[in-house]
C-alpha cells in the first residue's frame, strides 16, 4: 500500500513538469503575447515594450521558462495582474470556500443518491422506482446554472429561507480557524454562525450535488438491482442470516463496490463544476475568482490555478484510489 | 425449534420406509414463471417424499426443472416465480405458503443448501471465517469465541487444512475446490435436517469431485441429514443416493430406487438418458461409410459396441499429419513489487504426439493440466517456449501473414462455450459464411450454396440460416460452430472440450455428429477434454496431462482398460457411476 502511494506520488512529478511547460507555452501563444494580452487591443507600442522589458518577455523562451519553473519550485506563482497581489494568497483567502462548498455537495450527493438508488432497486418496478429514474434522469439534463437560478428564485428571494448570495451574513461576526465556516462555527461554539453558513450554504451545494447526485442514485440503483440477484446473496439468506445482516454485510456492501469508482470521479469534477455554481450565488470561492481571471486574462492567475488544481484533483484521486484497496479484498496487492 | 411436531405417516412418493412420516413431502407441486411472453409453467404435478437420513437425487437435463423444485423447496425461487398448485411439507409444516420472515429462522438450522457454482455464491468481500462465523450467530449454533473454534473445525471437516489460518482469507485467495468445501461446510455449520445439494460438485474436476462428495456424504451420515441432490449426472445420483428423481421437461417422469431405475428404466426418457449417457464401457463410435446426416441426430442408434480393439486406426506405419515435438511453454511468472517476481509456471512441459490422417487424439486432464495450451499452440494462437508441430513433416511457425492464412485453412478450431463462441449480432447464415469472406471464396451465390451445404452436413435445417444465436438451443449453436469450423475445408479441427457445455443426449449427438464428419471428410481431430467417459466415444489415441505433462499415452482402449499410471488409474478411479455401470447389463 506504501509502494503505491509511494508510485502514485513519484507520477505526478513528470505530469505536473508537463503541465508546466504546457501553461508556459500557452501564455506565450496567445495573440499578440502577453503583453498585448495584459494591455488590452488598443495599447501603445511603447507601452508594450515597457511591460516586455518589466516581466522579462522580451527575453529567449528557454531563459523564460527557467526562471518560470525556478520561481514555480519556490512556492512563486506570481502576481495577479489585476488585484496586485501572490496568486498563492488568491488562492488560499479563497479555496477553503469551494473546498467547503464542494464537501457539502458531495455528502449530499452521496447521501440521497445512495439511498434514492438503493430504494427505488428494492422497490424495483414500482412508482419510487420510476419517480428516482425520473429524478436522476432530470438532475442530469437540466443544466447546473438554470437550476441554481430557480432554486435561488423560489427558495431564496421567494421565500426567503435561505440566503441568496455569499457565505455569511455582514451581521455576524464570527472567529475562524479553518476557514471552513460550518465547521468553524461548530468548533468555536458560535452555533448561530455555523447555521448561517448553512443558510448559505445549502442552495449552491444542492445545485452543484444536483449531477453527481443523479449518477450515483442511477448507478447505486443498478448495482443493487444486480446484487440482489446474485448467487451469494440468495446463499446469504439460504444459510440462515438475519435480513439486516444481508443488508448491510452482504447487499450493500457489495453494492457499493463500483458506486465508490463513480463517487472518486464526481468528486474531481466537482472542483471545476463549482465555477458555475459560485458564479450565480456570488460565493466568494476560487470558481467566480477563475472565471473574472479569464475575462481580464489575468494569466498568472490561470497558470497557478491551474497547476493548483491538478495538484488537488491528483491526491483526491490518489485517495479515492487507495479507498478502493480498503472496500475490496480483490484489489489489494496480496 | 419446532423439534417435537408430531409426525403423521404420510405414504407415497420414494416409500422407502413405511411406517414414518416423511421428513419433507412434496406433492402436485407447481412452479409458474411471470415472462415478458405470458406465463410459464416450469414445473407440474411432482410429488416425492424424502426421509430423515436419507439422499435423494434429482436427475435432468438443463431446463427440465430440477433447480425450480430445489428452490421451490427453499422458497428462494427468483422474483417471477410462484408455487401455484400443490404443497411443499417440511416436518408437518407447510413451505409453500410460508412468509418469508417465519421461514428465516428455519433457514441453516433446519433446511441447508450447498449451491451450485463455487465461484460465484461466496461473498467477495468477506473472509471466509467471517463467512462461517456469521452463519453460526445468525442460527443461533454458536458465538463469540467458541464461533471461531467452530468455524475452525468446520473447514477441517470439510477437508480444508490449516484452517485457523485459512479463516483470514478471502474467497479469491481459494480455488475452486476449497470454495465447495468451504460452502458445504456453511451448509452443515447450523446442523440442518435437510440438506439441499445443488450440482454441487459439477463445477469440479472429477478427482477433486469425488474428494468433495465422499466427504459430503460423511458429514451428512454422521449428522444423520437427509440430502436431496441435484444433478444432470445419471451416474453420481446412482452412486450417491439411494432413491433417484427423473426430471424431464418440468414433470417428473419416472422414480425409484437407484439401481432398480438403472437396471429397468421404464420411461422412454430414461432409457435415451442412459444410453447417452458416456461411460466407461461406452466403445469408439463406428459410423458405417453410407450414414447420411440424418442418422447422425438419431444418437443411440449409431452407438454400437464393438469388441474390436481400434479398428478405426488407419495405416499408423504411415507419416504422420501433424507431429508434436517436445513442446513446452513457459508462462512468466507474475510481478510482484519493484523487482520480485513470482516463479515462472511450466504449463506444459515436453509434449510430444503424432497425428495420423483421419484419426483421432485426444488430450484428457484436469484443469490446469496444461490440454489447452497444447491446443493453443498447435492452432498457432500461443507461441511456443521451444518445440515444434510438424504439419506433413514441414516446421508450422508462420512466418508471413501469407503462411499463416494458408494455416488457418487447413486447421480450424471448434470452442467449449456454445454461448459466447458465436457473435450475437450475427445470422447463422453470416456466422458460417464469414470464413468464407475473410478467405476469399467465390461468389456471394456459390459462398450461400456452400452454407447451406455445410447446414445439411451438421444436420441443421436451412430455415436456421436466417436465425440468431440467442434462438438457437446449446447443440445448435455447437453445431452451427462446427459448420463454421469445416467452411474452409480444413484438414484438422481442434475440439477444444466442444461438448464439455452440453446436456448428455446432446452431448452424444454432437459425438455422432463428428464421428460422421470424421468418416466422411476424412478429417483429423485433436480433442481436448476433461470427460474421460467422452474420450473413450470418439479417440482412437489418447494422451493423458498431468501438470504439463503427458503421463500415458496409447491406444484409447488400452489406456482405459489397462491404465499403466498411477494418475490414470486415480482419474478412471473418480468417474462417479463407475461400479453401478458394471452391474447394468447391456451397457
Amino acid at each position: 500500500m506504501l509502494r503505491l502511494i509511494a508510485r502514485r506520488l513519484a507520477l505526478l512529478i513528470p505530469t505536473l513538469f508537463g503541465l508546466s511547460i504546457l501553461l508556459f507555452l500557452w501564455v506565450r501563444a496567445l495573440p499578440g503575447g502577453p503583453a498585448r494580452a495584459l494591455l488590452g487591443e488598443r495599447a501603445t507600442d511603447a507601452a508594450i515594450a515597457e511591460i516586455n522589458e518589466l516581466y522579462g518577455f522580451n527575453r529567449p523562451l528557454h531563459e523564460q521558462y527557467a526562471r518560470y519553473l525556478g520561481q514555480l519550485l519556490q512556492g512563486n506563482f506570481g502576481t495577479s495582474l489585476t488585484t496586485r497581489r501572490p496568486v498563492l494568497e488568491e488562492f488560499s483567502n479563497r479555496f477553503p470556500a469551494t473546498l467547503e462548498l464542494t464537501i457539502w455537495a458531495i455528502l449530499i450527493a452521496i447521501v440521497l443518491g445512495i439511498g434514492l438508488g438503493y430504494l427505488a432497486a428494492r422497490k424495483h418496478g414500482s412508482v419510487l422506482d420510476s419517480l428516482a429514474v425520473v429524478v436522476s434522469l432530470l438532475g442530469v439534463t437540466v443544466p447546473v446554472f438554470f437550476l441554481a437560478f430557480i432554486l435561488k428564485y423560489v427558495f431564496a428571494v421567494r421565500l426567503g429561507w435561505f440566503a441568496s448570495t455569499g457565505r455569511q451574513s455582514s451581521d455576524i461576526d464570527a472567529t475562524h480557524y479553518t476557514n471552513l465556516y460550518v465547521l468553524d462555527g461548530v468548533l468555536t461554539g458560535e452555533l448561530d454562525a455555523a447555521w448561517d453558513a448553512i443558510l448559505h450554504l445549502a442552495l449552491p451545494a444542492i445545485a452543484l450535488a444536483s449531477i453527481p447526485l443523479a449518477i450515483i442514485a442511477r448507478m447505486t440503483r443498478a448495482s443493487v438491482i444486480e446484487v440482489q440477484t446474485s448467487d451469494y446473496v440468495r446463499t446469504a439468506i439460504a444459510k440462515g442470516l438475519r435480513p439486516t445482516r444481508v443488508r448491510n454485510r452482504v447487499l450493500l456492501r457489495n453494492a457499493l463496490l463500483p458506486v465508490s469508482t463513480t463517487i472518486g470521479l464526481q468528486v474531481g469534477l466537482l472542483l471545476s463544476g463549482a465555477v458555475l455554481t459560485e458564479t450565480v450565488f456570488s460565493f466568494p470561492g476560487i470558481g467566480g475568482f477563475l472565471a473574472s481571471a479569464i475575462y481580464s486574462a489575468d494569466y498568472p492567475v490561470l497558470q497557478g490555478f491551474i497547476i493548483i488544481i491538478a495538484v488537488v484533483y491528483a491526491l483526491v484521486n490518489l485517495a479515492v484510489d487507495i479507498s478502493y484497496g480498503l472496500i475490496d479484498p480483490r484489489l489489494r496487492t496480496r | 425449534m419446532n423439534a417435537d411436531v408430531p409426525e403423521a405417516p404420510i405414504g407415497g412418493g420414494t416409500e422407502s420406509t413405511p411406517g414414518t412420516a416423511a421428513l419433507l413431502q412434496v406433492r402436485d407441486l407447481e412452479v409458474t414463471f411471470t415472462t415478458d411472453a405470458g406465463p410459464t409453467v416450469a414445473v407440474s404435478g411432482v410429488s416425492f417424499d424424502i426421509h430423515r437420513g436419507q439422499t435423494v437425487a434429482v436427475v435432468g437435463e438443463s431446463g427440465s426443472g430440477k433447480s425450480t423444485i430445489a428452490a421451490a423447496v427453499l422458497g428462494l425461487l427468483p422474483g417471477n416465480g410462484r408455487v401455484t398448485a400443490g404443497t411443499v411439507t417440511l416436518r408437518e409444516q407447510r413451505l409453500d405458503t410460508m412468509s418469508a420472515r417465519r421461514l428465516q429462522p428455519l433457514r441453516g438450522t433446519v433446511l441447508g443448501l450447498v449451491p451450485q457454482d463455487p465461484m460465484t455464491n461466496l461473498n467477495p468481500t468477506a473472509t471466509i471465517g467471517r463467512q462461517l462465523i456469521e452463519t453460526l450467530e445468525d442460527t443461533g449454533t454458536a458465538s463469540g469465541a467458541q464461533a471461531r473454534e467452530a468455524a475452525t473445525e468446520l473447514l477441517t471437516e470439510a477437508g480444508i487444512g490449516q484452517a485457523q489460518e485459512r479463516l483470514r482469507a478471502y474467497p479469491h485467495q481459494f480455488s475452486g475446490g476449497m470454495r465447495q468445501r468451504t460452502l458445504i461446510a456453511i451448509g452443515l455449520s447450523a446442523s440442518p435436517e435437510l440438506l439441499v445439494a445443488d450440482e454441487p460438485t459439477s463445477a469440479l474436476d472429477v478427482t477433486v469431485q469425488k474428494v468433495v462428495l465422499d466427504r459430503m456424504e460423511a458429514l451428512t451420515a454422521a449428522r444423520g441429514t437427509a440430502v436431496m441432490l441435484i444433478t444432470h449426472d445419471l451416474g453420481l445420483a446412482a452412486e450417491r443416493a439411494s432413491h433417484v428423481l427423473v426430471m424431464y421437461r418440468g414433470r417428473l417422469v419416472e422414480s425409484g430406487p437407484a439401481l432398480e431405475l438403472l437396471t429397468h428404466p421404464r420411461h422412454e426418457y430414461t432409457k435415451r438418458l442412459l444410453a447417452a449417457a458416456p461411460s466407461l464401457a461406452s466403445r469408439r463410435i463406428q459410423i458405417a461409410k453410407q450414414a447420411g446426416a440424418e442418422g447422425a441426430v438419431e444418437g443411440a442408434d449409431l452407438l454400437s459396441a464393438t469388441d474390436g480393439r481400434d479398428q478405426h486406426v488407419t495405416d499408423a506405419g504411415a507419416a504422420p499429419l501433424i507431429r508434436v515435438q517436445n513442446l513446452r511453454k513457459v508462462f512468466p511468472g507474475a510481478q510482484r513489487g519493484l523487482f520480485g517476481r513470482e516463479p515462472d509456471v511450466v504449463a506444459v512441459d515436453d509434449v510430444s504426439f503424432d497425428m495420423h490422417r483421419g484419426s483421432t487424439v485426444a488430450i484428457v486432464g484436469e484443469s490446469g493440466s496444461g490440454k489447452s495450451t497444447v491446443a493453443r499452440m498447435l492452432l498457432q494462437l500461443l507461441e511456443p517456449t521451444s518445440g515444434q508441430v510438424l504439419l506433413e513433416g514441414e516446421p508450422v511457425q508462420a512466418r508471413s501473414q501469407r503462411e499463416e492464412i494458408a494455416f488457418r485453412r487447413r486447421v480450424q478450431p471448434v470452442f467449449q462455450d456454445p454461448y459466447s463462441s458465436l457473435d450475437p449480432l450475427f445470422t447463422v447464415f453470416r456466422t458460417i459464411e464469414e470464413p468464407l469472406r475473410a478467405h476469399p471464396f467465390g461468389s456471394p451465390k456459390e459462398r450461400a450454396a456452400r452454407v447451406y451445404e455445410l447446414l445439411d452436413q451438421v444436420a441443421l435445417p436451412q430455415s436456421m440460416a436466417r436465425r440468431y444465436p440467442a434462438e438457437l438451443s446449446g447443440g445448435q449453436r455447437q453445431r452451427v460452430a462446427i459448420a463454421r469450423a469445416l467452411a474452409l475445408q480444413p484438414e484438422i479441427v481442434v475440439c477444444d472440450e466442444a461438448v464439455s457445455a452440453l446436456d448428455v443426449i446432446v452431448q452424444s449427438q454432437i459425438l455422432h455428429l463428428l464421428a460422421d464428419l470424421q468418416e466422411r471428410l476424412g478429417l483429423t481431430y485433436l480433442f481436448i477434454s476433461h470427460d474421460l467417459a467422452v474420450v473413450r466415444q470418439i479417440a482412437d489415441h489418447t494422451c493423458v496431462m498431468e501438470q504439463g505433462r503427458i503421463v500415458e499415452q496409447g491406444p484409447t482402449d488400452v489406456v482405459f482398460d489397462s491404465p499403466a499410471e498411477a494418475y490414470t488409474q486415480r482419474l478412471l478411479a473418480a468417474i462417479p457411476g463407475r461400479d453401478l455401470e458394471l452391474a447394468v447389463p447391456g451397457s
